[in-house]
């Protein structure tokens, strides 16, 4: 794997295989030292032109578990505004010598330009409301854990119904996990209020709904999506309160979800708007898992990028 | 009366000889260019040049409505003299200078400073369009009928680049510009509906790449509502780069009605299509955005109609580092006058919508007249201003962007092969390109 732009890129082997490494890592995670030697000498960059603390902590040390050199580059507002272009900042940065690029934008499809621009492994952090590919990774993992606890052979989601709930339009990590799920064989259900359902989502491999109460009975897992509040002065929805009314993950629709069905948000939640703390603290909520299997799988995907064929020689006489 | 030659800088032969061209497809003759003027073929002098146009079709000069040259402002894009060189490369001898440049050209002395430099450096006649409103600002009315009485004799206003977005302004606009002919080219785009994030056509595309989306209808409503103010005004729009089939509907309907509309579509909505963005490469970043199939082939079926009745390049210009952003972020606009014909004769002539005469009408006479220029679109005839673009139907070639002389690179033909038809322009009688 050269990049990893878009989970679309991703095959079910190819999934199956990171997060069975995944696994691995996880294991390295629980242990008192937690580093392995794996990329000494690499260096990753995480580009970010767009603030992200949970997301670029996470790469960090991913990076950092895996001996690599890690550096955290904070681009945000140096393109346009300072008159930089994005390609002059990710050439200068790649000049430096990195072997990955992790890079963050909240423009959509700037991490595949940079890809064009670069030799360096080029991987999506999210890129404005277009992907978040190492999201979905991290959230197939965490369901896929869950899964196997009544199920300890499942390999893929076959059979499995996913309800992903908010504002579908605006969100990477909707577009994401649609598609990785598909590729695991899952069952998704868009639901939103039709200001915020994506144009064209009748064409996306996916269900839709405009009313969650009918759908949650049906789901083995619901993901609820961040909502920004500055889509009401949009126009997308009238109020909070409506929207909680509507589509938050509330105390009395938990009732309507099957016994053990498995409650996911990407954070940063909005409690009380569209999860309740009744779900996000819910026995079945997997939202602190899907946030501790993000270093175990980016630590996965950056061996996948760059452990592999062109591993770093040792010095002569240093070996 | 006859029409004022326009008059170039001196350069070349006195007489040019033009043998056995095509005119307008309609059969061969000879033209003799003298003085800024066609002459009598049968008056040649011995030292006069002679062009072989054997095999070659003659057309008036073309006339873009619509260039941005960015002089003055940003010359690092393009200057008047790189720009209608470029248009002289593409068979143009006149280009309508759009007003968004810096200072906008919304007062009488801004436009009489664009037409001077044409005077001054172009390559072909060089016509100011002035802003509808001061600083383009959509507020209060720019000095229009100062601009229409400068030497400049401007006719034609557009805040282009941005709607005309108030109903009132828009109105008063119109009825203005009718005491001294004038004519509103409206940049059709309601900014509650497409804001300035909007980048791709809303639909399909939009949604899977997450993309702000330009809905179709941003740009219709608009342009019912012109119509309707045109009527209700008795004056003329003009509706600039059409890039819809809901557009060519209202268009259609306004037709009937008699209202004095007249529109254009840029070469790149009849060709290209959203699907050249999936890449996100932000060559392919144009406001109105590419549109799906259906939307392409609306707009040849109305300019083949007459329903549109102008082609018009929307030639823009934009430096290398205003382009290599993310596509969200990247300056709207690619280049366009040196291609433009040959993307009409692939789209329009090469499968039969239309004939060399329809190629003339829509590249040169109906824009010439739209914007009141009376030297411009002219017969071929004996008398006339000596605006001339000799073509080669068959001549095809590789377009490469490395090889404009624009001074910039956004060129969305890069690599693709097109017609190139054109072999030689004059301008007044002198020749301002020679293959």
């Amino acid at each position: 794997m050269r990049h990893l732009l878009s989970a679309a890129d991703l095959s079910l082997a190819a999934t199956t295989e990171i997060l069975d490494l995944a696994e691995e890592m996880a294991q390295v995670q629980a242990r008192p030292v937690k580093k392995l030697p794996a990329l000494r000498g690499r260096t990753v960059v995480n580009l970010f032109f767009e603030d992200s603390t949970r997301t670029r902590s996470s790469f960090e040390l991913a990076g950092k578990w895996l001996s690599a050199d890690v550096i955290n580059v904070s681009a945000k507002g140096s393109s346009v505004s300072k008159g930089e272009s994005l390609r002059d900042t990710v050439l200068t940065v790649a000049a430096m010598g990195v072997d990955a690029l992790v890079i963050r934008h909240s423009a959509s499809g700037a991490p595949g330009q940079a890809a064009q621009w670069t030799d360096a492994h080029v991987l999506n952090a999210g890129d404005g409301t277009h992907e978040h590919p190492t999201q979905a990774l991290l959230d197939a993992f965490t369901l896929r854990r869950h899964f196997r606890r009544t199920e300890p052979d499942r390999e893929t989601f076959a059979g499995k119904v996913v309800v992903i709930a908010g504002d579908v339009t605006h969100s990477r990590v909707a577009r994401s996990n649609l598609l990785l799920l598909r590729t695991l064989g899952a069952e998704v259900v868009l639901v939103a209020p039709p200001t915020l359902m994506p144009a064209g989502v009748e064409s996306w491999p996916a269900a839709t709904s405009n009313d969650l109460d009918e759908v949650l009975p049906e789901a083995d897992a619901v993901m609820m999506l961040r909502v920004q509040r500055e889509r009401m002065s949009g126009g997308y929805f009238p109020t909070a309160r409506e929207y909680t009314v509507g589509y938050g993950l509330t105390r009395d629709r938990l009732t309507l979800l099957k016994p053990g069905a498995a409650i996911c948000h990407p954070g940063p939640m909005n409690r009380g708007l569209e999860i309740s703390a009744d779900a996000a603290d819910a026995a079945n909520s997997l939202i602190l898992d899907q946030v501790a299997a993000g270093v175990a799988v980016r630590m996965s995907v950056l061996y996948q990028l760059l452990g592999g064929e062109d591993a770093p020689t040792p010095i002569r006489g240093e070996a | 009366m006859p029409a004022p030659a326009p008059h170039p800088t001196s350069g070349g032969p006195a007489e040019v000889l033009v043998v056995g061209a095509d005119l307008l497809g309609q059969g061969r003759a000879d033209l003799l260019l003298r003085d800024g003027r066609f002459a009598d073929p049968a008056t040649a002098g011995p030292a006069a040049e002679r062009l072989d146009a054997d095999g070659l079709v003659a057309l008036p000069g073309l006339v873009d409505l619509h260039t941005h040259l960015r002089e003055p402002g940003r010359e690092d894009a393009e200057t008047v003299a790189t720009g209608t060189a470029a248009a002289a490369r593409g068979g143009f001898t006149a280009v309508l200078a759009m007003a968004n440049t810096n200072p906008v050209t919304d007062t009488a002395e801004a436009a009489e400073h664009v037409a001077e430099l044409g005077r001054r450096e172009g390559s072909a006649q060089v016509v100011p369009v002035g802003a509808v409103s001061k600083e383009l600002g959509g507020v209060e009315l720019a000095e229009l009928g100062l601009m229409a009485r400068s030497s400049a004799g401007v006719r034609v206003f557009s805040d282009d680049g941005r709607c005309v977005h108030d109903a009132r302004l828009m109105r008063r606009a119109l009825e203005y510009v009718r005491a001294f002919d004038g004519v509103i080219a409206q940049h059709a785009q309601d900014p509650r509906l497409a804001g300035p994030e909007a980048c791709c056509h809303e639909g399909e595309l939009s949604g899977r790449l997450g993309l702000p989306g330009w809905p179709a209808v941003a740009e219709s409503t608009i342009v019912a509502r012109d119509v309707q103010l045109a009527q209700l005004t008795r004056s003329r729009v003009h509706i600039c780069h059409v890039s819809t089939a809901e557009t060519v509907d209202v268009l259609r309907w306004a037709k009937a009605r008699g209202v004095d509309v007249t529109a254009e579509v840029a070469p790149h909505h009849l060709l290209l299509t959203t699907a050249a963005i999936t890449g996100y490469d932000p060559t392919f970043k144009v406001n109105p955005p590419l549109r799906p199939d259906e939307h392409v082939a609306a707009l040849c079926d109305a300019l083949s109609d007459g329903t549109i009745d102008a082609v018009a390049t929307d030639h823009a210009p934009h430096a290398r580092h205003d382009k290599e952003h993310a596509f969200g972020d990247a300056a709207s606009g690619m280049l366009g006058l040196e291609t433009a014909l040959g993307v009409v004769l692939e789209t329009m002539l090469l499968p039969g919508r239309f004939g060399w005469r329809e190629v003339a009408e829509r590249m040169s006479v109906v824009p010439a007249h739209i914007a009141r220029l009376a030297g411009q679109g002219r017969p071929l005839a004996v008398g006339e201003p000596a605006n001339l673009t000799l073509v080669d139907p068959a001549a095809r070639r590789v377009v490469d962007r490395s090889a404009s002389a624009s001074l910039s690179r956004n060129n969305p033909w890069h690599g693709r092969e097109l017609p190139d038809p054109v072999v030689a322009t004059f301008w007044g009688g002198r020749a301002t390109y020679r293959r």
